[in-house]
């Protein structure tokens, strides 16, 4: 029998390897590779290896970059960035162009680089990361070319330090480096060290396009180099990989002024309701945590199915799991390739072990020789399972079922992360909705893993902050307009006990109480402190644990939408503004005016701060729409008690957050006072919660909260970073505005609301009909 | 030799059907990217699609002579040199597929090679005829010697959801069949949506069809990979809820080596390797055999082949 005649009987698929001779003779003559520095590539230091997963064969040796390796890569990216900020958007716009137009015309090379380095199939190197690279290029050419037009007044940041994680190798830095060039700022980039070889091919097209020197610098190496760059002198830290390493990030940041960026691990529901088409659901599963060997930072891990649907859903999931081919990564028929470091390999087994010794039950998922792990999930596993908690970052995914749509939610809403979600119904009434119940920053409906350079992603809670995409994105890189800074007068220390000076005589004395959940509290500790005016408490750490849980139930305020909130915003203004004479005897007219017209200015805003539908994907809608963090921490100035209060309460709660604030320390009754404005003017109990005392360490505390989502704090720079430090445990973002005049126009503004939202990003592919059948387009 | 019985009207094994077509859309581009065929593997898969394959001609203008010529290529689809050299013996088509007046001829002309004849029937293409007729078509297919008979099915009644009708039609099409196998011509591109060519793919299995067949051919838009991967999961399922396997023929518009490629691709990923055999995969083509046998020739002698050296059908 011919072998041709053998197939025809067995109609197996054979061997289709992508040829990698001219990868090979690449790194034959380019290694070992040195630092990319001011545009050249420097001698070789100390080296290490980088393997192909799939055999364990060295591949090139990388050098280990030290403090100094970085620190001049620093010096030259701050060298050139001047040079690079004085381009006009259209001429740095051409450089990016470039470097699009060279990444597709190098397509093959890189995809075959890439999957060697990696273990990621060829195909998917080649249909998913090599083509989003070339669109987040273009997409930012056209981010440098409209600029000024669409973001007048920002400026570059500086210079910029990038760590990027293994996984998807040269689509991360183009996600870093795209934006960041765009906006005017210079990159010293440190790859993964598993995978640092298709960021120095990308040092040879910044080469080739001719970018100036010292505009983009790679520095290989592992973590310690990582921690160099975190330290060196740059103006921020946009990083991308695992959440323990993001919280130490931001822990060494803290009070540094410098901006960062985190887009961290997840855990994300995969919510399959009993109206879903399970076909496409689990073609789902295969692209989510069955794609890239399940090492996805947004993969739909945790797979929720609704009960009635669960036995068929799970029928089919192994039929198609068992079709998946794993093989050499080369081999275009491949599905899942190879796990990209045995430290990987067994750290994915590990979790699985914990995971059925607490009882669930792994369906496939069995090693392989190499780095080799079939697909595989977990069942008969409940959300206290180390696997269902932990990032398993390999093919596993976790099956339970819920019974109605509110279960699913809590479920998926049932995690320290937040990055993203898929939804499968085909009710669009359902589907919206549960998109909108999810706490996670990406949201795709009927699909999974869909990315584009147009459509923002990144985290809610402990999966890190900032966005990467579209307009969000490109803020990340971008320094606001500067405002005029006023040094805030320096506190002076309570005093719990009477000093026998005479206060107010000849009226009935009045008591200042803390405000919190809507009602009037006395202190925890029992204790005041001399304001002038009187008296005021001295709240402590449990009355900051009291008034963040009467925050936490607010949830209604978000509901009730923009116009709503609007008028009640509406509303303070108007009794406010009854009170003016009042309110400015205990602080002056202009701050009066300032509080009322900030009241006035974002009721107007509150429902006019829109989302956008991004262009991102023919046939597919895609939102970007602001939602509240939740609970927010504000701590405010220690001036202009009235102003400053109303400048930053007033924005958080326009957006839909409830807010638990810290009134200027020295002078807070004008600000306790506002809780009969805010009584009569139909504000809900527990949007707005005011504390009293020692601010740095109600601060602190009120930082360290992990229900706190976001916080907000003006002051000192030593007290800011403690307040940056306590804010690491949950990763919560911390924004601290210049201190500066209260009543002036600048401290109200699109900025302010800007820091009180995370956007959510919401995937909806639609079509009634097959292409070429008609269907319309939006 | 297989056959679909069928079962009873059973509306509830399609009432939940979901389907989400930008998904399907999605899994159908994304199929014949995910496998790829090599050299000799790729020779057995294009030769696996040549015994697959209806060698059609439905045209006003057929002639005995030339439905003649049709089965002499049904008969030697490939050049013997080039089958010589592949060593593959003994292959021809799956069958050739005629209009009814041609069904003689066919089986004159096919002798005793053992290709069957099919015949379209039931007033083809558009079916508008009446029932009687469409019946009385059918048997005077299997009368000339038909081996499968191609019906349509009546797209209006599928549009307007009148279930229960079309598989009372159906189901009298298959027994004017008696011995002949029933292909199902659901004429997706009439049908419109993928719910629709799902839950008239239940209907025609239901009702007896050993086949579900996409397309006549003559619809403005004919076998797609989307179409063809819904008809794939109905198969399955109706599989699941009665054991019955019934086979699919995708028609009109695979031309190219490559669709044939992608084709075989869904079939195996989507339901297995059975549905690699002529018994349960059918390809209805006329030119697609064409392109076929260049590439064929390419393998084997290394050139690209020009048209006019290899034999027309």
């Amino acid at each position: 029998m011919s072998r041709v005649s053998e197939i025809m009987e067995t109609m197996e698929y054979g061997p289709s390897v992508e040829d990698s001779s001219a990868v090979r003779e690449w790194l034959a003559k380019n290694g070992p590779f040195g630092h990319f520095i001011g545009g050249k590539f420097t001698e070789p230091g100390a080296t290490f290896a980088t393997r192909d997963p799939s055999t364990g064969e060295d591949l090139a040796q990388l050098s280990q970059g030290s403090a100094d390796d970085v620190a001049d890569a620093v010096k030259a990216a701050r060298k050139a960035q001047r040079g690079w900020a004085k381009l006009s958007g259209s001429e740095r716009a051409r450089y990016l162009y470039a470097i699009a137009r060279h990444v597709q015309k190098r397509e093959r090379f890189l995809s075959v680089l890439e999957t060697l380095d990696n273990g990621k199939p060829i195909r998917e190197s080649r249909d998913a990361d090599i083509p989003l690279v070339a669109r987040h290029f273009y997409h930012h050419a056209g981010w440098a070319e409209l600029l000024e037009t669409k973001l007048p007044g920002y400026t570059p940041l500086g210079v910029c330090g990038q760590i990027i994680p293994w996984n998807f190798p040269l689509l991360m830095l183009a996600w870093k480096i795209a934006p960041g060039l765009a906006a005017g700022n210079t990159v010293v980039l440190k790859p993964a060290e598993y995978t640092s070889l298709t960021a120095l091919a990308f040092a040879e097209i910044c080469q080739e396009v001719g970018l100036p020197a010292g505009v983009v610098n790679i520095v290989t190496g592992d973590g310690d180099t990582g921690a160099a760059l975190v330290s060196a002198d740059v103006d921020k830290i946009a990083f991308t990989g695992s959440t323990e390493v993001g919280r130490k990030i931001a822990e060494t940041l803290a009070g540094t002024g410098r901006k960062l960026t985190l887009e961290l691990g997840g855990k994300s529901p995969f919510i399959v309701m009993d109206d879903a088409d399970l076909d496409a659901a689990v073609d789902g599963v295969a692209d989510s945590i069955w794609f890239n060997q399940g090492q996805v930072c947004c993969a739909g891990s945790r797979i929720l199915v609704a009960e009635s649907v669960a036995d068929r859903f799970e029928r089919l999931l192994q039929t198609r799991m068992n079709r998946l081919r794993v093989g050499p990564p080369l081999d275009k028929s491949t599905d899942i390739g190879a796990i990209v470091d045995p430290v990987q390999k067994d750290r994915i087994m590990s979790i699985c072990r914990a995971a059925t010794d607490d009882g669930a039950e792994l369906i496939g998922g069995h090693p392989a020789s190499g780095c080799f792990i079939a697909p595989g999930y977990l069942r008969n596993i409940q959300p206290a399972n180390p696997g269902m908690q932990q990032e398993i970052f390999g093919p596993i995914a976790t099956l339970s079922t819920f019974r109605t749509a509110d279960e699913a939610i809590e479920l998926a809403n049932n995690t320290r992360y937040g990055l993203a979600g898929s939804v499968w119904s085909e009710s669009a009434t359902v589907a919206t909705d549960l998109a909108a119940r999810i706490k996670a920053g990406v949201i795709w409906i009927n699909s999974a893993n869909m990315f584009d350079a147009a459509a923002p992603f990144g985290g809610y809670r402990e999966s890190g902050f900032g966005r990467e995409g579209g307009r969000v994105g490109m803020l990340e890189y971008l320094a606001e307009p500067t405002v005029k800074a006023v040094k805030e007068p320096a506190v002076t220390k309570p005093a719990a006990a009477p000093d026998g000076e005479a206060a107010t005589t000849g009226v009935i004395d009045r008591t200042a109480k803390l405000y919190i959940g809507g009602a009037q509290k006395r202190p925890d500790g029992g204790a005041s402190y001399k304001v002038p005016g009187g008296l005021a408490p001295l709240g402590n750490r449990k009355d900051i644990r009291n008034a963040v849980e009467a925050a936490a139930k607010a949830t209604k305020w978000a509901a009730m939408g923009g116009h709503a909130r609007a008028q009640v915003l509406y509303f303070i203004a108007e009794n406010l503004s009854a009170r003016a004479t009042e309110f400015a005897t205990r602080t002056s007219k202009a701050e009066v005016e300032a509080a009322i017209a900030r009241a006035f200015h974002y009721a107007a805003w509150a429902d006019k701060f829109d989302g956008a539908n991004v262009q991102a994907k023919t046939g597919t809608l895609v939102n970007v729409i602001p939602e509240p963090y939740g609970v927010m921490g504000i701590a405010c100035p220690n001036t202009q008690p009235l102003a400053s209060f109303m400048s930053l309460v007033m924005p958080a709660i326009a957006m839909g957050n409830s807010v638990v604030a810290i009134a200027a320390q020295d002078d807070p009754l004008p600000v306790t006072d506002l809780y009969q404005v805010f009584d009569t003017s139909d504000l809900p109990g527990g949007v707005v919660n005011i504390i009293t005392g020692v601010k740095d360490e109600l601060a602190q505390t009120l930082a360290a909260h992990d229900e706190v989502a976001a916080m907000w704090y003006v002051g000192d720079q030593a007290d800011l970073t403690r307040v940056e430090q306590a804010a690491g445990g949950n990763l919560k973002p911390v924004w601290s505005p210049t201190n500066r005049d209260w009543t002036k126009s600048d401290a109200q503004g699109e900025i302010f609301l800007r820091h009180a939202m995370q956007a959510k990003t919401i995937w909806l592919p639609y079509g009634a009909l097959p292409a070429g059948s008609g269907g319309a387009a939006y | 030799m297989r056959r679909n019985p069928g079962t009873d009207l059973n509306t509830d094994g399609f009432a939940d059907i979901r389907i989400n077509t930008p998904a399907v859309e999605r899994r159908a581009a994304n199929l014949p990217t995910r496998r790829s065929l090599k050299k000799d593997h790729q020779a057995a898969w294009l030769l696996n699609a040549v015994r697959c394959i209806d060698l059609t001609t439905l045209a006003g203008d057929d002639t005995e002579d030339r439905v003649a010529r049709l089965c002499a290529k049904a008969r030697q689809p490939i050049a013997p040199e080039l089958l010589e050299a592949v060593g593959v013996s003994g292959l021809t088509t799956g069958a050739v597929c005629v209009y009814p007046t041609m069904v003689a001829a066919a089986k004159r002309a096919l002798g005793n090679s053992g290709v069957p004849v099919a015949s379209v029937a039931t007033g083809f293409p558009a079916g508008l005829m009446p029932l009687d007729l469409r019946l009385a078509e059918i048997r005077y297919a299997v009368d000339q010697g038909a081996d499968e008979i191609d019906i349509v099915i009546s797209r209006g009644l599928a549009l307007r959801g009148e279930w229960s009708a079309l598989y009372d039609e159906i189901r009298q099409m298959k027994e004017a069949c008696g011995s002949a196998r029933m292909k199902a011509i659901l004429a997706t591109g009439e049908l419109k949506s993928l719910e629709n060519v799902s839950k008239a793919s239940h209907i025609a299995m239901q009702a007896g069809s050993d086949w579900i067949k996409t397309s006549t051919g003559k619809e403005g838009v004919n076998a797609t990979l989307p179409v063809s991967l819904v008809m794939c999961r109905a198969i399955r399922d109706y599989q699941t809820q009665t054991g019955h396997k019934v086979a699919f023929k995708p028609a009109g518009g695979l031309r190219t080596a490559k669709d044939a490629l992608n084709w075989q691709v869904l079939m195996k990923e989507e339901l297995g390797r059975e549905w690699l055999d002529p018994d349960l995969f059918r390809i209805g083509a006329s030119s697609l055999l064409g392109d076929l046998e260049r590439q064929i020739s390419h393998h084997v002698t290394g050139r690209y082949a020009s048209a006019h050296r290899l034999a027309i059908a």
